[in-house]
């Protein structure tokens, strides 16, 4: 060939060293040796026991599947704030079919009703080009009403509550009984870091239902289809720069369309998943309480990727579960672990030599460290918020480094 | 990989028949004539605004025309979506990069041809098969966003050759590229062609054309004026053709200049997040009456430039003087009032409020002075009397004042910038690309409108790409490379073709250029 | 003439449009629709309704302002209801902890509300302007906290008192309430509804008049021809969400010092949310605004009626969704006939002008 194939002057690396599963890996590893490093130091070990581990992943399950939703909506180039609103039509959704036909019913009707919202959302922003956070917030208020309209119209005659449903059945839930029964013994050995470990496993493996598994799936199943199918790759180019796709021969309407859907289908899943939470009757006014928010957070922590959305996610059901199972005193225990995490990144930053990075890690770790020494225990008020004060850390220290699909929020016009 | 070389002699690649498209309020083209044979180069050139990119959008299925009809290799198509276009075997390099940052090189060149080699190792292999032929030597996995300006443009070649394009448009593909990077695209271009590919390049640089195309057709105010073969054709012929006999001169008669000084910039420097330097110690003096003129390729600072003196940008060192007042740490507004006029390059963005109406653009860049605002209170009234002035004397074709400035012509929306920062007796108009897209009615005015300002003393710095605009405007001519000035010319002497070689960092040819230092 | 068509059609549609969709809704529920609009518009001639409506229109109209500001340049203040309810809490723990004269004591509080309101909205804006942290994701956090500070304020042993099953603030004394304007049967009038009205016209002649208005529009409608015409960006997203969180931090005080006098567990919530339905429904004017807030309230307190005649209420809830869903697409596709339709129109004068001359 008499082409050139002069060399390039410099090649740029690749992104990333290790594989994404390794980075994961690490990082949970890295968490259960920091859980039980403080629950060994502060000398609580509900930080690591089983049934703290249980409760987390009912209260985590909801955040992942909003989060997961809002995952594919911006994927897509759309923001999704309605996913709350989109959650709570998949609660009474979840419970007009749960009521009557059992938890399965539930589960796809949750889907179809949170799917409607999305619908709702991809016409008014894919096709009428209207403002992503204006129909966001409308769709939240649209939600809201619906549902305490039907409530009122199906829900009254038959619970004689019109903020609630009948009592809804929920999955048959499974254990791993010889393991768990094993792991419980070793949890109550008291044994630094096995039996946090055991505690941890046991409360991952037992009382797990059909949509546990579902929903932990569908974190895989989410990064397949995103990253290794051609319907991912065009879906994600929409977020990225929807006007090459477009010269590409993608349709970026039909792609945006089917994300939004989808981000309704998953939030409206995450509602079932408060309803058909074991711990609860059936659909109650007000259930979410924000989680579809959360579930937002839970993405933008885990930086647009299902991997560290997940991660949001646990982080912030653990957060909740530890204060719902053994009260405040706990979490401020947490802090404590907040401080020796600190502790690990400031000698990072110190081996780097980012000096300036590393004195703002230390003040941060004495400011905590000094509420942990101050205080009896967090106000039971504030720590469930703790998502919400994480995700504004989490943004203000690393909004650079975060990478939100280029497109994100963008109204597209084709042409 | 195939290497056809069966070039067909018997249909051209292209041919398009009367091509006519509207938009709302102007013909984009009309009866547009283009034949490309099989195999060549052809150059498509015009000025800004002639007409190109909507013909190519045409090409390429991005839109589809109101008249005329689109052969390829022979057969009539008709292209409804980009798709159609690929699939009869186009490709198009667009001027501004369609690449999604985020992405890895593989996955933007895989996007949208999955179905020819999938999204995995297959894909990957052909892709690092191809690349050798564009000059691009990266791992396929890296993000886009890692490279720089001429591998994105080789990525995007690579784009083209992946879906097996045979036919492939270059859309002003120098505008954004160094010299050296454009002798490697031409390189590449001579390589592809050799093994049957037939490009069409589109430019308004005659130097490049003549030294890459095969054959060159000229469009002039969207419509097909005629085609030439290069090698006979001389680049002032050229030029004509491009830019018409009926062209008024923008020559400017006699010399206005003072020796007093009003803009002094004295080692300006602008440094990018990662260090480089966009500005590198720019000194600068524009007299009283004087206007002095930057020459450069695109992309070579002259946006930096202005806009950090129009303090948009902040400048890490270096001193920007008006008469007697250091602007160095003042604000945009503070500047203005000092006495900037500031015509921006891209009026849409930065020049105009499109949805409001005209009185309303007047305040605009005024908020603080009179006629348009009373302290901390606008003055709707002066604001209004004083764009009926500006509509009257700028020769502002518009039903009214309170129609939303979108609604003008491209033309008449500049003469309303033009009037607006030539209100208020400003000490220096910085002009950016003032005629930019604008008809030669237009053209005239806005060219008169500097030369009267320039005879009542004002001092004016002008931005241009169009040469012979800057040669017949200006007293002074500097050419400005890679963030620096780095030659001078005589207006009076210089012609267009000293000025290109100067621009690309080729040396001075002539006599009318001297290089820094020199002298 | 085409600028009011632009304005009133989309809103007309968007109600006509919601109006039907909820009559249908009503129609497959087993009700009259007809019956159930007689049955709304009755109750407003009952009892305390129409002064209800108006007492709510200017706590709407309030929250809306707040809004609007934002929304004037790209801003959008999805915080305002944090912004308020943290404002309540602070000004009712202040306003309950101090004895000053009458007048200036509520003059106090409310200046402490807005303040308050402001430093909550200044968290967000300080967080964009420095690393520029998206506004809407981190005031829907900052409403999240603000839920949660505001609990934490009134528990028994921070700053709040036990009455009956109801936890609240310390009463405000006297002095610092803002006396409404008895009605008789009808009700009472708060008397801090003629802030609202005030709020409006200073927010009408700030936007149309003042050099700071002209930034703000001029800051929405294109960021880079602002910058250009120097206007500073970031000065102006810290002014204007600042001045946001200020108006936001009033929206509570015409019903804290007009008639409960103390914050407590029965503290309304989401009007920071049909805040921003309004402002979209009223375009950031402060006419169409009041129009909004008028309208949103009518349907909240008129739609009581409607249990009397077997109709769910909460049907207004899904009014006031569809509406603010339907007129911003309402809005939209009108903006974008109406600048195509522009656009021809000056094309074809010029060009009859162009062949008369």
């Amino acid at each position: 060939m008499s082409v050139m194939t002069k060399p390039a002057a410099a090649t740029p690396k690749r992104g990333r060293k290790l594989p994404g599963w390794a980075i994961g890996m690490l990082g949970v590893a890295g968490a259960i040796a920091l859980l039980s490093t403080t629950s060994y130091l502060t000398n609580f070990p509900q930080l690591t026991s089983s049934g703290t581990t249980q409760t987390a992943v009912r209260l985590a399950l909801p955040i992942l599947l909003a989060g997961l939703g809002g995952l594919w909506a911006e994927r897509a180039g759309v923001v999704n704030i309605g996913l709350e609103g989109m959650m709570i039509m998949g609660t009474w959704g979840a419970a007009w079919a749960g009521y009557q036909w059992g938890p399965w019913a539930a589960l796809v009707s949750a889907m179809v009703f949170g799917a409607l919202g999305g619908l709702l959302h991809a016409i008014a922003t894919v096709t009428f080009g209207v403002n992503h956070i204006v129909s966001g917030v409308a769709i939240n208020l649209l939600g809201a009403g619906v549902t305490k309209y039907l409530s009122t119209l199906l829900f009254f005659p038959v619970s004689h509550n019109p903020r609630e449903s009948p009592p809804v059945p929920k999955f048959d839930t499974y254990s791993a009984a010889g393991l768990t029964d094993w792991l419980a013994t070793l949890e109550n050995e008291q044994r630094v870091v096995l039996s946090d470990v055991a505690g941890i496993l046991r409360g991952l493996l037992t009382g797990v239902s059909p949509l546990t598994m579902i929903a932990i799936l569908l974190v895989p199943a989410s990064y397949l289809v995103l990253w290794k199918t051609r319907f991912g790759l065009r879906l994600r180019s929409c977020g990225e720069n929807p006007w090459a796709a477009e010269s590409l021969g993608v349709n970026v309407y039909v792609h945006k369309y089917i994300a939004v859907i989808a981000s309704g289908a998953l939030a409206g899943i995450g509602g079932a998943a408060l309803v058909l939470n074991p711990g609860q009757p059936g659909y109650l006014e007000g259930q979410t309480g924000g989680r579809g928010f959360i579930g937002l957070a839970a993405m933008i922590f885990g930086n647009w990727r299902p991997g560290g959305l997940l991660g949001g996610a646990a982080l912030f059901g653990y957060a909740d579960g530890l204060q719902l199972r053994s009260g405040g005193e706990t979490v401020l225990a947490l802090l404590y672990g907040a401080v020796i995490l600190l502790g690990v990144l400031v000698i990072l930053q110190l081996v780097r030599r980012k000096w300036f990075a590393a004195a703002f890690g230390i003040a941060a770790a004495v400011v905590l460290y000094f509420l942990y020494y101050s205080l009896d225990e967090i106000p039971s008020e504030l720590t469930s918020y703790a998502p919400h004060m994480v995700t504004l850390v989490v943004l203000a220290v690393a909004s650079q480094r975060l990478r939100m699909p280029a497109a994100d929020g963008v109204v597209y016009r084709r042409g | 990989m195939s290497s056809s070389t069966s070039v067909r002699t018997d249909a051209p690649a292209v041919v398009l028949t009367g091509i006519t498209k509207r938009f709302p309020g102007v013909v984009a083209n009309s009866d547009v004539h283009l034949t490309v044979r099989t195999g060549e180069v052809h150059a498509l050139c015009g000025e800004n605004g002639a007409g190109k990119s909507t013909l190519m959008k045409i090409l390429y299925g991005m839109q589809p025309p109101d008249e005329g009809t689109i052969e390829v290799n022979g057969e009539q198509v008709r292209f409804k979506t980009p798709a159609d276009a690929i699939k009869a075997g186009i490709g198009m390099v667009h001027q501004h990069f369609m690449l999604a940052d985020n992405l890895t090189v593989q996955e933007n060149v895989v996007l949208g041809a999955e179905a020819l080699h999938g999204i995995g190792a297959k894909a990957r292999r052909k892709i690092q098969e191809l690349a050798g032929q564009t000059g691009l030597n990266v791992d396929p996995g890296v993000l886009v966003e890692q490279l720089g300006v001429a591998d994105r443009q080789r990525v995007e070649i690579l784009k083209v050759l992946f879906r097996g394009a045979k036919v492939i448009i270059l859309d002003e593909p120098t505008a954004v590229l160094v010299p050296q990077e454009v002798d490697e695209l031409f390189a590449t271009v001579r390589g592809m062609q050799e093994q049957g590919f037939t490009f069409l390049f589109i430019s308004h640089k005659l130097d490049e054309v003549r030294a890459i195309a095969d054959s060159v057709t000229v469009i002039r105010r969207g419509t097909t004026v005629g085609t030439a073969d290069p090698k006979t054709v001389s680049s002032r012929q050229l030029a004509e053709m491009m830019v018409g006999s009926e062209l008024p001169s923008p020559e400017t008669r006699t010399s206005t200049v003072t020796d007093i000084p009003v803009l002094t910039v004295s080692g300006l420097v602008l440094s990018a997040p990662d260090g480089r330097a966009l500005l590198d110690s720019i000194d600068l003096v524009v007299h009283s009456g004087e206007v002095v003129g930057i020459a450069g390729v695109e992309g070579n600072g002259q946006t930096e430039l202005v806009e950090t003196v129009m303090g948009m940008r902040k400048a890490s060192a270096g001193t920007v003087t008006l008469g007697d007042d250091d602007l160095s740490k003042l604000g945009t507004l503070a500047r203005r009032e000092a006495g900037i006029g500031y015509i921006a390059e891209d009026r849409h963005r930065h020049g105009l409020l499109l949805t409001q109406p005209l009185w309303f653009n007047r305040i605009l860049g005024y908020q603080t002075r009179k006629p348009t605002a009373k302290g901390a209170w606008l003055d709707r009234e002066g604001a209004k009397r004083d764009t009926e002035r500006i509509v009257e004397e700028f020769d502002v074709r518009t039903p009214g004042i309170d129609v939303p400035a979108a609604a003008l012509s491209g033309g008449n929306q500049q003469k309303l910038v033009v009037g607006r920062e030539l209100a208020g007796d400003p000490k220096l108009l910085i002009a950016s690309h003032p005629t930019r897209g604008v008809d030669v009615g237009a053209q005239a005015l806005i060219w008169d409108e500097i030369k009267n300002a320039r005879a009542r003393g004002l001092a004016v710095l002008l931005i241009s790409a169009d040469l012979d605009e800057l040669i017949g405007l200006s007293d002074t001519i500097k050419v400005m490379l890679r963030g620096r000035l780095v030659a001078d010319a005589d207006p009076s002497t210089v012609t267009p073709e000293d000025l290109g070689s100067a621009m690309t960092g080729a040396g001075s040819t002539s006599a009318a250029v001297h290089e820094e230092g020199e002298n | 003439m085409g600028k009011l068509r632009g304005n009133l059609l989309p809103p007309a549609l968007a109600i006509v449009f919601s109006a039907l969709l909820c009559g249908l809704a009503l129609v497959l529920s087993g009700a009259n629709p007809l019956k159930a609009f007689g049955a709304m518009v009755n109750q407003v001639g009952e009892g305390s309704t129409a002064v209800d409506i108006i007492n709510s229109t200017g706590i709407y109209y309030i929250a809306a302002l707040a809004v609007a500001i934002g929304f004037q340049m790209n801003l959008f203040n999805i915080g305002v209801e944090g912004q308020y309810r943290i404002a309540a809490v602070v000004a009712a723990i202040f306003g309950g902890s101090v004895a000053l004269p009458p007048g200036i004591h509520s003059l106090a509080i409310i200046i402490v509300a807005a303040v308050a309101g402001a430093a909550w909205a200044a968290i967000p804006a300080i967080l964009k302007v420095t690393r520029g942290v998206n506004e809407v994701i981190s005031t829907i956090m900052m409403n999240g906290i603000a839920l949660g500070v505001a609990a934490y304020l009134i528990r028994r042993d921070v700053f709040g008192e036990l009455r009956g099953n109801n936890i609240r603030t310390p009463e405000i004394a006297e002095s610092g309430w803002v006396p409404g304007i008895p009605l008789g049967d009808n009700g009472t009038l708060f008397g801090l509804v003629f802030l609202a009205i005030a709020l409006g016209v200073g927010y009408w002649v700030m936007m149309n008049r003042t050099r700071f208005g002209f930034e703000l529009r001029a800051s929405g409608e294109s960021a880079t021809a602002a910058a250009a015409g120097g206007v500073n960006a970031k000065k102006m997203i810290l002014v204007s969400m600042l001045l946001s969180g200020a108006i936001a931090g009033l929206v509570s005080m015409p019903e804290i010092l007009g008639r409960d006098h103390t914050y407590n567990l029965n503290f309304p919530g989401g009007i920071g949310f049909s805040g921003i339905a309004i402002a979209l429904l009223g375009r950031n004017h402060p006419a169409g605004i009041a129009f909004g807030a008028l309208l949103w309230a009518f349907l909240d307190k008129s739609g009581l009626a409607l249990d009397n005649v077997g109709v769910p209420r909460e049907i207004v809830t899904i009014m006031q969704g569809t509406i603010v869903l339907s007129v911003v697409v309402a809005y939209e596709v009108v903006r974008r006939f109406e600048l195509a339709s522009e656009q021809r129109r000056v094309g074809r004068e010029l060009a009859s002008a162009g062949g008369a001359a």
